[in-house]
């Protein structure tokens, strides 16, 4: 199994509140990424999925904690590794990070091409200025941004243009996961396309060995992803492939975000917007049962009682509910 | 809807807005024409830049207009005096993108909720009655008044405040309501909602509602008529089918091309 490029068993993390209470953020999550997939992560906000992300790179400061599971990067088991190693070994090379609003985060008063000499410094230190400047430009290139952005500061560019900067630093060492925390959701959908297409070209080429896309926009997420899980309250609750997950969803709660799927096509002005009644559990004191049972539609009494495993059926799906597949077809059937 | 259009309710003339002088000039708005009718959804698109929002700050006379002139209902808009800007505002009122600079911070949710009821006049019901509106608005918008009296603004989530906003305009019945991109910071399953009870509300009031939004999905599924707007001009206008299924203009095909879509093929090779 020497393709799987991140492995997560049973991933915990929780955050410590300023009163000493626990929130479980990150409960026993488990996914696997191959090389050359993407992986999307959908759900409402507060569900977890950008903890989920934080907590991937094994990277914690608090108010976050590790509580448990195993990450392994590439045959490489991370866990438990001291933050400073992290940082030094892991960090840039074999995960890239690229945060909500990434582009709010390169230094107006620097060049493009420092931050780049930064990466450099840390990660490859014998490395000379002119060496970085042709490493930097052949890349730059190569992912379609003119090479004289090296020499702009982060003022001079454009929205879209920083954020496709920000996501060529930091890939700029080729590592094995690249962890996109809502890349586009700032900008408008021109650059937003430019922003998946160089993300994409990224993966083809092979310069990014396999990728996590989170957002909740999911028309999106359909387009660039292989795989969909969908998060809710902290947990799994369905993981098929992109197509799947959008046009058969089988879990009560991946079938509501499905519903509120607004596209401009042909037909979908008469479809009624499903919108899931109801507000997420404070995870402070997450319910017994199932986590959705409260605005399920097809609860029964069982559910809120009893902890609800991950089901496997046939094709790799996985999802969370005590009704069996036919079960909820039939339900579904019946309206 | 035919037999909702009865007569136009808010109209633009060569309507322009700049902003600067010399050579810092920026024409913001460039005369713009608009008729909008009683009942009617309209979507204002464009892309970041292109004047939606000056122009809807124009509409609400939160902003002058270099050129150009508004009628209400017939009559020209007079908004000189801070009294007749309040009297326009019973008719008008907006809810903007971002549910968390949306309120005063220092006021309570009574105190939002109790400013609408007098400011339709109702000062001197009883507090009784006054609690009865209250709740009912909040019941509208599935919140608990109960829950949320005596608290502060920021003590509710994003999507509590942008419910709580409709519940204002509930008790307002204002004959217009603009919503300045009501959904961009909300994630798509309250998006879902939030529209829901947009529209649940204008079937119970009867207002004009003008969605001013880049959101392309949200303004096909929502409108009747679409108005593009690029640099300050509206580029293309009709009905919802007519520009969104069959854009005419360039720059209406390529802002549609450039929205991710699942039963079609996204072309990512046009940009």
């Amino acid at each position: 199994m020497s393709n799987v490029m991140l492995e997560v068993k049973d991933l915990t993390t929780k955050y410590i509140t300023r009163f000493g209470e626990d929130i479980y953020a990150v409960d026993h999550v488990s996914l696997k990424v191959e090389d050359g997939k993407s992986l999307g992560i959908a759900g409402e906000s507060g569900c977890g999925k950008s903890t989920l992300a934080l907590s991937l790179m094994g990277y914690y400061f608090p108010p976050l904690h590790y509580t448990g599971g195993e990450i392994t990067i590439d045959g490489r088991n991370i866990t438990g590794m001291n933050p400073d190693d992290v940082r030094k070994s892991v960090l840039g090379t074999e995960i890239a990070y690229i945060p909500q609003s990434a582009m709010n985060a390169l230094n107006p008063t620097r060049k493009i091409i420092h931050f780049i000499e930064d990466v450099f410094e840390a990660h490859n230190p014998l490395a000379t200025k002119k060496e970085i400047y042709d490493i930097a430009k052949g890349f730059f290139e190569t992912v379609g941004l003119p090479a004289e952005v090296l020499q702009k500061y982060p003022v001079e560019l454009s929205g879209g243009m920083k954020q496709r900067t920000v996501i060529a630093i930091s890939v700029i060492l080729s590592p094995t996961v690249l962890i996109a925390d809502e890349p586009s959701s700032a900008l408008d959908v021109t650059s937003q396309k430019m922003v998946i297409k160089m993300l994409r070209s990224l993966m083809n080429n092979g310069y990014v060995k396999s990728m996590i896309f989170i957002t909740h926009e999911l028309p999106l997420l359909y387009n660039v992803t292989d795989d969909i899980m969908v998060m809710y309250a902290g947990q799994i609750v369905e993981k098929a492939s992109a197509k799947e997950a959008v046009f058969d969803p089988l879990h009560p709660y991946s079938r509501g975000l499905m519903g509120s799927i607004i596209v401009p096509e042909e037909g979908l002005r008469d479809v009624r917007l499903t919108a899931i009644p109801g507000v997420p559990p404070n995870l402070k004191n997450p319910p017994a049962g199932c986590r959705f049972a409260e605005r399920c539609l097809y609860v029964r009494p069982l559910c809120t009682t009893h902890p609800v495993r991950l089901r496997e059926i046939a094709g790799g799906r996985t999802y969370r509910c005590i009704l069996s597949e036919e079960e909820l077809r039939e339900a579904y059937k019946n309206g | 809807m035919a037999d909702k259009r009865k007569q136009v309710c808010l109209k633009g003339t060569g309507l322009t807005k700049v902003f600067g002088i010399g050579r810092q000039q920026t024409v913001a708005v460039d005369h713009v024409d608009f008729e909008f009718y009683e009942g009617e959804i309209i979507s204002i698109v464009g892309e970041s830049g292109s004047g939606k929002t000056t122009l809807a700050k124009m509409l609400l006379g939160l902003i002058g207009t270099t050129e150009g002139d508004i009628y209400f209902q017939g009559k020209k808009r007079d908004i000189s005096s801070q009294k007749k800007k309040k009297e326009y505002w019973k008719n008008i009122q907006a809810i903007f993108q971002d549910p968390f600079s949306s309120y005063n911070i220092f006021n309570k949710i009574d105190s939002v909720l109790l400013d609408c009821i007098h400011m339709r006049g109702g000062k001197k019901l009883p507090y009784a009655k006054k609690l009865e509106l209250m709740t009912e608005a909040c019941g509208f918008v599935n919140l608990k008044f109960e829950e949320l009296t005596n608290k502060y603004p920021f003590e509710l989530s994003g999507g509590q405040m942008q419910r709580l906003m409709i519940a204002r305009i509930f008790l307002l019945k204002p004959k217009i309501l603009l919503a300045d991109e009501p959904t961009s910071m909300i994630d798509a399953c309250s998006r879902a909602t939030i529209l829901d009870m947009l529209m649940q509300l204008r079937d119970e009031i009867d207002m004009t509602l003008i969605f001013i939004t880049h959101d392309i999905g949200l303004a096909y599924f929502v409108s009747d008529s679409v108005y593009i707007m690029e640099r300050g001009i509206f580029v293309e206008r009709g009905s919802a089918d007519e520009v969104i299924l069959h854009p005419k203009e360039a720059y209406t095909q390529r802002l549609i091309n450039d929205v991710p879509k699942i039963y079609e093929e996204w072309d990512l090779s046009t940009v």
